[in-house]
C-alpha cells in the first residue's frame, strides 16, 4: 500500500512549479545550432512546428508554415510547449519510496525491484495480478510496444489506457455505423461544407486549430449550427446554435431526423443503396417531433426546425463531435444518433460531404489502433477473434494459445484494484489522479495495490501513489510516429538527448521485458525498428499501416491510413464508393432517448458538466507547470448563470461549495450569461482538491465503457468565504504548488 | 516598402492568447509582449477582443515625444522608443488613444508592437498572426485578405475630436466608414447599465495583467 504521506513535500520536489522561459532566459544573440521540423506534442491535431535547438538545448520555436495542417498556427500550448523540455520538474533518475519518501534510486536498483515485485505478485496470484494502464500521449510505436508488453512479457489480460476516457464512444460508434474508426474526411474538406453541424465540442478551446478551417468554410459563406450547453466561443459564433440540457443529444438528433423526414430532406437512394436498418431509424425519429424533442432538451422546437432545414437543404455538410457527445453513459449511442443524420441525408464520402470526430489526446487515433486497448491487438485486430489472435501470435513468435483473453476497461481495472483482484499496476504516461472520474475511488484503488511503478516525464498526481518512479522522455527527445484526428500519420523527430538518466519508455520497457526473462521478444534498436514490426502487425487489418514507412510520412507531410502497400500514397477520404462493413453497406441504430444515467433531483437539482479551457491539456501534468498557461488561468471556477447564482444569493468570484453524491470542492464562481440555468460547469485539468473529478460520475456507457463525465447530480452551497479568486490576485498568480496546497 | 500589413478580426478571437504567448518569443522582446488580449465583459459574452498597435498614419505617440525617440519607417510601422533618446517620461503611455505602449521600468524604454520588424523586413509574418489559430490577427496584402472576408475594413477611429488613421484594419461586421468610439458608450460609461453591477472577475483580473502601462 502507497499512501501519499508528505504531500507538501513532494510539491516542493517535483512542482509543479512554473517554469516560464527558455534555459539561459530570453537572450536575442542566440546562435541556433539546428532547427528540428517536428510536431506539437498535444492536441489531435498535431500542428507542426519548428524546435530552436542551441547547445543540446531547445531554446524557442519557429511557425512551420510548410504542414497544411496548421501553416504556421499554433495555440497558447502549442507556442509553450518547448518550455516542457528543460523543466526544473523534469524526472532524471529512478525514484523508489521507502516510508513515504522518494528516494533516489539507480536503474538497476529500480528496474531489479519492479521486476521481483511485478514477479513475486504473478507467481502468488496468477498473471492476471499485474495490470498496465497507458497513454495516448505516447507515440503509437509505443502504444504497441505496451501492448505487446503486457500480453508477452508480463502475459496478462488487464490493459487498457486513457483513451477510454476520450474516443471510446466515438470509436464504438464509428465501428459499428461504417465498419471503421476514422475520421472520413480530411480537415481540408471542411471549407468545402456548405453547413457544419459541431456538437459538443468547444473547437476554440480544445482543438483550436480547426478553427483555421472553420473560418475558410465561414468565409466561404457556410453556416455553423452548433450544439452545446454552454456558449463557447464556437457556439458564440455559431449561426445557429442549440443549447441542450446536458445529456440530451439523442433527442436532438431524432428531432432533426424527424424533421429531414418530414420535410423530405432525406437521400432515399443513397439509404436504398448504400445503408441498413434505416426503417427501424426512421420509425424511431417519427416520435421526436420537434416538440417533443424541445421537451426533452430544453431547446425551442423552432430552432431544432431550423437546424433540420438548414443542414437538409444544403447541398453539402460535414458534422462534427467530440468529448461533450460522447463523455456518457449512452456516449455510443449519441454518436450513432449524429451518424444517423449524415446517413440520412448521404452527406458523406465526397469533398465537403463528411464526418469527423474531434480527438483531444495527441495521438487518441494512433493509440487506439496498435494493442493497448482492453480488447484490441495491432491493426485494430480483436482479441476475441481467433484468426486475429492467430496472426498477431504469428509475428510476435508465440503461440496463440499464449496470447491472454480480452480484459476490462479503464475503470473497471481501478475496481478490480480496490478489490484486491489487481494487486500490482505499471502505469505509463497517464495521470489517473485528475482524469478519471470519481476521484476519491481512484484513490482507494492507488492506494489498495501491493505494488505500483509509473513511468512519466514528471511527478503527476497519479504519480505520487507510485513505489517507483521511473523518469521518461518528453517529445522532443525521441522520435515516432503518432497519427492525427483526421487520420495522418505523421512523424515527431528527435531534437535533443534525455536529461540526466532518463530514458526513452520504449528502451525501459524492453530493459523490463529481458529482465523478466522476455528479451527475445524484444530486441528493437530504434524506434523505426518498432513501426517495422508494427506495419507488419497491422497488415491486412481495418487500421492497416503497412504502406507506410518513416520516408514516406516525410516525403507527403503524413500519410493517411489504411495504406496497405509500398505503392499506396494512403487514404485522405474514406467512404467514397463503400463502407467497411462486409457488405461496404453503413448501418443505421434506432436510438432512443435515455438521458443520464443520474437525473437532477431535490437533493442535487443542477446539472454538472466538465470540460476544458484552451490553456490546459488533459490532467495538466504537462502545461500545469509552463508560467504564462498557469498565468492565464491559474485555477478552475465553476460557472453558473445569475439567474441560479441569485437563487443562491452567490456574488460572482465567491467561492463556492460544489457538491455530488461522490464527492465536492469548493471554486470561485464565474457568474456569466453563457451557461444553461440548470447547468454548472468545471473545467477538469486540476488535481487533489481542485479536481472536477471529485464530483463526476464514474456510470460507464454498456458498449464503449466511456465515463459519464458530461452529467451527473450536483448542488452548491454558499460558504461565505471572503477570499478572492487567484486569479483576481495579479499578473503573476500564486505559484502552481501555492495552488495545489490551497494557500 | 513593405505591402503587408495587419488585420483585426474580433469576431474571430476565441481569447485563447495564443498571440500574447507568441510575441514573447520574438527576439527583439526578450520575453516581453506587446500584445493583449481582453474578455469584453465576460459575464454577458465569451467575446474577447486583441490589441495591438495600430501603427497610426500620424502616430499621437511620436508627436506627444520630447525626445523624438518613436520613429516611423517608410512602409508606416511605429517603432518602439530608441533607446537612447528615450527619457522615461512616458507622454507616449498616456497619449496614445488606443492605450498602446508600455513603459518598460527595467530597461528604461518604452516599448511597444513594432509589426514584428525584424521579422517583416525579411518577409517573415509577424509571430502574432502566425500562430494565431482563427486569423484573427491577419498579416498580408490588403488585396489578398480583404476579398476573401465577409467583413469590412476599417482604419479610421474617431475620438472626440482627434479622427486617426491607421495602417492596421480592423474587420467589422458593419456598413460604418469609422469606428466612433465615443458612440460605443466608453466615454460615457455604461449606459443603460446598472453602475452597482461589476464587471466578472475575470474581466479584473485581464485588466490588472493586461492593463498596467508598465512591464
Amino acid at each position: 500500500m502507497s499512501k501519499v504521506e508528505y504531500l507538501d513535500n513532494i510539491i516542493d520536489r517535483f512542482g509543479p512549479h512554473l517554469h516560464d522561459e527558455p534555459d539561459g532566459g530570453w537572450l536575442s544573440d542566440r546562435v541556433i545550432d539546428k532547427v528540428v521540423d517536428t510536431h506539437c506534442p498535444y492536441c489531435g491535431m498535431q500542428c507542426g512546428l519548428k524546435l530552436l535547438v542551441e547547445q543540446d538545448k531547445v531554446v524557442g520555436l519557429e511557425p512551420r508554415y510548410d504542414f497544411p495542417v496548421n501553416e504556421g498556427r499554433l495555440c497558447p500550448k502549442g507556442v509553450t510547449a518547448y518550455l516542457q523540455t528543460h523543466h526544473p520538474d523534469r524526472l532524471e533518475y529512478p525514484l523508489i519510496k521507502r516510508k513515504g519518501v522518494f528516494e533516489r534510486a539507480s536503474w538497476d536498483e529500480a528496474l531489479d525491484l519492479v521486476v521481483s515485485k511485478l514477479r513475486g505478485l504473478q507467481e502468488e496470484y496468477g498473471k492476471d495480478a499485474v495490470a498496465v494502464y497507458s497513454g495516448s500521449s505516447l507515440t503509437t510505436e509505443k502504444t504497441y510496444l505496451v501492448g505487446k508488453f503486457a500480453r508477452v512479457a508480463l502475459g496478462t489480460r488487464y490493459i487498457d489506457y486513457n483513451g477510454r476516457l476520450c474516443m471510446a464512444s466515438a470509436a464504438a460508434g464509428n465501428n459499428k455505423a461504417f465498419g471503421i474508426d476514422r475520421a472520413a474526411n480530411p480537415w481540408s474538406d471542411i471549407p468545402f461544407a456548405e453547413v457544419l453541424i459541431i456538437a459538443g465540442a468547444n473547437c476554440a478551446e480544445t482543438f483550436p486549430i480547426i478553427n483555421g478551417f472553420l473560418w475558410k468554410q465561414r468565409d466561404n459563406g457556410g453556416v455553423w449550427i452548433v450544439i452545446d450547453p454552454r456558449e463557447t466561443p464556437t457556439a458564440r459564433q455559431g449561426d445557429i446554435h442549440l443549447q441542450l440540457r446536458p445529456g440530451t443529444d439523442a433527442a436532438v438528433t431524432n428531432g432533426i431526423l424527424n424533421v429531414l423526414i418530414n420535410e423530405k430532406l432525406i437521400d432515399q437512394a443513397f439509404i436504398d443503396s448504400r445503408t441498413n436498418d434505416w426503417e427501424a431509424t426512421r420509425e424511431v425519429a417519427l416520435k421526436y417531433t420537434p416538440d417533443v424533442a424541445s421537451q426533452i432538451s430544453g431547446v425551442p422546437a423552432e430552432k431544432i426546425v431550423q437546424a433540420g432545414m438548414v443542414y437538409g437543404r444544403a447541398k453539402t455538410g460535414m458534422i462534427m463531435h467530440a468529448r461533450g457527445i460522447e463523455h456518457h453513459s449512452n456516449g455510443t449511442e449519441n454518436v450513432l444518433s449524429y451518424i444517423n443524420i449524415v446517413l440520412a441525408t448521404g452527406k458523406i464520402g465526397a469533398k465537403g460531404r463528411g464526418y469527423g470526430t474531434i480527438t483531444g489526446q495527441g495521438n487518441g487515433q494512433g493509440g487506439r489502433e496498435h494493442g493497448q486497448k482492453a480488447d484490441q491487438l495491432p491493426g485494430y485486430r480483436s482479441m476475441l477473434n481467433p484468426e486475429h489472435r492467430k496472426y498477431v501470435a504469428g509475428v510476435w513468435g508465440i503461440d496463440e494459445s499464449e496470447l491472454p483473453e480480452a480484459g476490462v476497461s479503464a475503470v473497471e481495472m481501478f475496481s478490480k484494484m480496490r478489490d484486491g483482484e489487481i494487486r500490482g499496476l505499471l502505469s505509463i504516461c497517464s495521470n489517473m489522479m485528475v482524469s478519471l472520474p470519481d476521484t476519491n475511488k481512484v484513490r482507494e484503488s492507488l492506494e489498495a495495490l501491493d505494488f505500483n511503478v509509473c513511468i512519466d516525464f514528471f511527478m503527476s498526481e497519479a504519480a505520487r501513489y507510485a513505489d517507483v518512479v521511473l523518469p521518461g522522455t518528453t517529445w522532443a527527445e525521441d522520435e515516432g510516429t503518432t497519427t492525427s484526428g483526421e487520420g495522418r500519420v505523421i512523424k515527431i523527430n528527435k531534437a535533443i538527448k534525455p536529461p540526466g538518466e532518463a530514458r526513452r519508455d520504449w528502451d525501459m520497457l524492453q530493459d523490463i521485458a529481458h529482465r523478466l526473462g522476455r528479451g527475445k521478444y524484444f530486441t528493437f534498436s530504434s524506434p523505426e525498428d518498432i513501426f517495422d514490426e508494427l506495419r507488419l502487425a497491422s497488415k491486412g487489418g481495418k487500421a492497416d499501416y503497412y504502406g507506410i514507412s518513416y520516408e514516406k510520412i516525410e516525403r507527403q507531410n503524413g500519410v493517411f491510413w489504411p495504406c496497405p502497400s509500398e505503392e499506396s500514397e494512403g487514404t485522405p477520404r474514406l467512404f467514397e464508393e463503400k463502407f467497411a462493413h462486409d457488405d461496404g453497406k453503413a448501418r443505421f441504430h434506432a436510438i432512443e432517448y435515455k438521458g443520464a444515467a443520474e437525473q437532477p433531483d431535490d437533493k442535487y437539482p443542477l446539472v454538472f458538466t466538465s470540460g476544458r479551457i484552451v490553456h490546459q491539456y488533459l490532467s495538466g501534468n504537462q502545461t500545469r507547470r509552463i508560467g504564462f498557461l498557469v498565468q492565464q488561468c491559474p485555477e478552475p471556477f465553476v460557472e453558473i448563470h445569475p439567474e441560479t447564482a441569485m437563487k443562491y444569493q452567490i456574488n460572482d468570484g465567491e467561492r463556492i461549495k460544489v457538491i455530488s453524491r461522490r464527492g465536492e470542492g469548493v471554486f470561485p464562481a464565474l457568474v456569466v450569461n453563457t451557461i444553461r440555468r440548470d447547468t454548472i460547469f468545471i473545467p477538469y485539468h486540476w488535481g487533489e482538491q481542485l479536481a472536477a473529478n471529485q464530483i463526476t460520475n464514474a456510470a460507464l456507457d454498456p458498449t464503449s465503457k466511456i465515463p459519464e463525465f458530461k452529467a451527473c447530480a450536483a448542488r452548491i452551497e454558499k460558504i461565505h468565504s471572503r477570499e478572492l479568486p487567484i486569479l483576481g490576485k495579479g499578473r503573476k498568480g500564486r505559484s502552481a504548488s501555492e495552488v495545489q496546497r490551497g494557500k | 516598402m513593405m505591402q503587408e500589413t495587419m488585420f483585426i478580426d474580433p469576431q474571430r478571437c476565441i481569447g485563447c492568447r495564443s498571440c500574447v504567448a507568441a510575441c514573447r518569443e520574438c527576439g527583439t522582446h526578450k520575453g516581453y509582449s506587446m500584445i493583449f488580449v481582453d474578455y469584453l465583459d465576460r459575464a454577458e459574452t465569451t467575446a474577447t477582443m486583441p490589441t495591438i498597435c495600430m501603427h497610426c498614419n500620424e502616430p499621437t505617440c511620436a508627436q506627444v515625444c520630447p525626445a523624438d525617440a518613436i520613429k516611423q519607417t517608410e512602409d508606416g510601422v511605429v517603432l518602439s522608443a530608441l533607446k537612447p533618446r528615450c527619457l522615461d517620461c512616458r507622454n507616449c503611455v498616456n497619449a496614445c488613444p488606443f492605450g498602446v505602449p508600455k513603459y518598460n521600468s527595467a530597461m528604461h524604454l518604452q516599448m511597444k508592437c513594432d509589426m514584428c520588424y525584424d521579422r517583416t523586413s525579411e518577409g517573415l509574418k509577424p509571430m502574432c498572426a502566425s500562430v494565431c489559430p482563427t486569423g484573427a490577427l491577419t498579416f498580408g496584402k490588403y488585396q489578398d485578405v480583404v476579398p476573401l472576408r465577409r467583413t469590412k475594413p476599417v482604419n479610421v477611429h474617431v475620438f472626440g475630436n482627434q479622427k486617426v488613421e491607421t495602417k492596421v484594419f480592423l474587420m467589422l461586421p458593419t456598413d460604418e466608414e469609422a469606428v466612433d468610439v465615443d458612440g460605443c458608450g466608453v466615454f460615457e460609461g455604461r449606459l443603460g447599465v446598472d453602475p452597482s453591477i461589476h464587471e466578472s472577475w475575470i474581466d479584473t483580473q485581464v485588466e490588472e495583467t493586461d492593463k498596467g502601462n508598465e512591464f
